[in-house]
């Protein structure tokens, strides 16, 4: 089994094992904000969530000398937090959005809404754009980088359903790649796209909303 | 829809699986034939791409001080007992 850890995690586990507080409170700054996004797919509020988190990190502890490198190290983190927040969830009877992050495809959202393209029925371009999105490129370099337009983007994901704020914030935020979203979720491919889909699409609409009405005359 | 074109409508739709790499080879091709045409997709590919990049740059919440606190001193309770 050693053999599969990748050599940071052993380095890691080990410095744990042996009391190191100072790489346990790196680990749990790195790792926390997304296990709170995660948290709240099955718990109803921030602060049962903060619950949740504590609770994971303390299982983590007692649980450490039986990791075996089988998976990351952060993968098995975080399925021990999502474990934690789903029995926690069940307590609180709060299964509907569980149920939308197993199906989202169940309740049909479009991308962009249906009024900014031709209809379907239109005898030259059906389904063409009717207002298309304009460029982003002449937008100066400081606006897009700036920190009202992080603070637009941040607001969107928060506003996001639950399902879709911790899959962009996996995805797009830490930069996690698709399989390890899928198995610390338990989630299909197929459902994780859709949920990323459309969070990025809710996200690109807010920052259009913001950018476009900065440079209107 | 369509087997030959794919409207506007449609191709919005598509960008995930398009950058995921996860259309087929066909659908794939119809994909970027359409691109290759129409200015409004080829902005709103550029504008999802503009916000995948500008999302990695935001910082989610921290815990509150009291918890992160909390669970340090849980982790100096359990390294003097373990």
């Amino acid at each position: 089994m050693e053999q599969l850890q990748a050599p940071e995690d052993a380095r890691v586990v080990d410095a744990l094992r042996a009391g190191d507080e100072a790489t346990f409170t790196m680990l749990v700054e790195d790792w926390s904000p997304a296990m709170l996004r995660v948290a709240r797919i099955y718990v109803p509020t921030r602060a049962i969530a903060e619950d949740v988190v504590q609770e994971t990190w303390i299982a983590v502890l007692r649980g450490i000398d039986r990791f075996q490198g089988r998976s990351s190290l952060r993968t098995w983190v975080f399925r021990i937090l999502a474990n934690t927040a789903k029995t926690r969830g069940e307590r609180e009877r709060r299964t509907v959005p569980l149920s939308a992050l197993e199906d989202p495809l169940r309740v049909p959202e479009p991308a962009i809404s249906a009024d900014r393209f031709l209809d379907a029925d239109h005898p030259n371009y059906p389904g063409h754009w009717a207002s298309p999105p304009v460029s982003w490129s002449t937008q100066p370099e400081e606006r897009l980088l700036g920190a009202e337009t992080r603070a637009v983007i941040g607001g969107s994901i928060a506003k996001l359903p639950p399902g879709q704020r911790a899959v962009i914030s996996l995805r797009d935020v830490e930069g996690w790649g698709s399989e390890e979203v899928c198995n610390v979720l338990g989630i299909s491919e197929t459902n994780q796209r859709v949920l990323l889909h459309r969070a990025r699409a809710k996200v690109r609409q807010a920052l259009e909303e913001y950018l476009d009405a900065g440079t209107e005359q | 829809m369509s087997t030959a074109t794919l409207s506007c409508q449609e191709l919005v739709e598509l960008v995930t699986d398009y950058l995921e790499d996860a259309l087929p080879p066909e659908e794939r091709a119809r994909f970027e034939h359409h691109l290759e045409r129409c200015r409004g997709c080829t902005t709103y590919v550029e504008q999802i791409r503009i916000t995948i990049e500008l999302t990695g740059h935001v910082h989610a919440d921290d815990l509150d001080p009291r918890t992160r606190d909390a669970i340090v001193e849980a982790f100096r309770d359990w390294s003097s007992t373990g």
